[in-house]
């Protein structure tokens, strides 16, 4: 079967077993491009945080709530956008999960992979109509150490 | 994810197999724990070597494990940490909170 090519479009229902089949879409997706096996995995990570932030704090499990994932390339840029249809939220409530106070809670680290293993993140959200996280990955840009880059991070409670 | 418990001079040994993430792996960690505490153990080591992905869940979930190991005076330690989780616990810097081996034997000789 041909590898699943882009721009392809996703809805899926809010349950954390369909993050699988987004994994086993993106990774067929990303195997036709110029992404070496590290950096897909990086990439997978984070898209599986977004995905999950939708059906956990976008969602909040309701069975009748859909999370619709759309990828695709711009220039030599893989774009992926995760919106679901909740409440909305609040970026400037997020917390710093290396600040040593936060360092031993249990959850809080999100949107922290996203914003490591990603080159962009943005959000766009209104309350009551949902919330929209776009991706943004440059491809062709070898295999990266996320933790090389570690450093001081943006906020991140999600 | 798959969990294989076995014992080894007075440690319990978690060998964990897949992937520890939201739902799924994150829960099998947390029951994992939890049977070994209500089983008496006091010294648990668990084994990362087979797994393959770890999300944000999966890390938090750890952090939990530790936790509640520590404030009942018990002790958790890392073994066989795969080049991926080492590189979420670097940029989580955990790395520095839980003890690491890469080695079983010097780990039993760590507790």
């Amino acid at each position: 079967m041909p590898a699943q090519t882009l721009p392809f479009h996703l809805t899926i229902g809010s349950r954390f077993e369909n993050i699988e089949l987004v994994q086993a879409v993106l990774s067929d997706a990303l195997s036709a491009y110029d992404m070496d096996e590290e950096s897909r995995h990086w990439v997978d990570l984070a898209v599986r945080e977004a995905v999950a932030n939708a059906i956990q704090h976008g969602n909040r499990l309701a069975p009748d709530k859909r999370v619709e994932i759309d990828l695709e390339l711009s220039g030599r840029e893989l774009v992926v956008r995760v919106r679901d249809q909740g409440e909305g939220f609040d970026p400037g409530s997020l917390i710093d999960p290396l600040a040593p106070e936060n360092r031993l809670r249990p959850n809080g680290r999100g949107i922290f992979y996203m914003q490591k293993f990603m080159d962009e993140i943005d959000y766009d959200f209104q309350p009551g109509r949902g919330t929209e996280v776009t991706l943004r990955k440059r491809l062709g840009t070898g295999s990266e150490d996320p933790a090389g880059t570690a450093g001081s991070s943006e906020e991140g409670s999600r | 994810m798959r969990v294989n418990v076995r014992q080894r001079e007075g440690v319990t040994i978690l060998d964990l197999k897949g992937k520890i993430t939201i739902g799924v792996g994150d829960v099998a960690l947390r029951d994992a724990i939890h049977q070994a505490l209500n089983a008496g153990a006091a010294k648990i080591l668990v084994n990362l070597e087979d797994v393959s992905t770890i999300d944000s869940s999966g890390v938090g979930e750890l952090v939990s494990a530790y936790t509640t190991v520590t404030n009942r005076s018990g002790k958790l330690k890392l073994l066989n940490l795969p080049p991926k989780v080492a590189d979420i616990l670097q940029i989580t810097q955990l790395i520095t909170v839980f003890d690491v081996f890469d080695d079983e034997e010097e780990a039993l000789r760590g507790f």
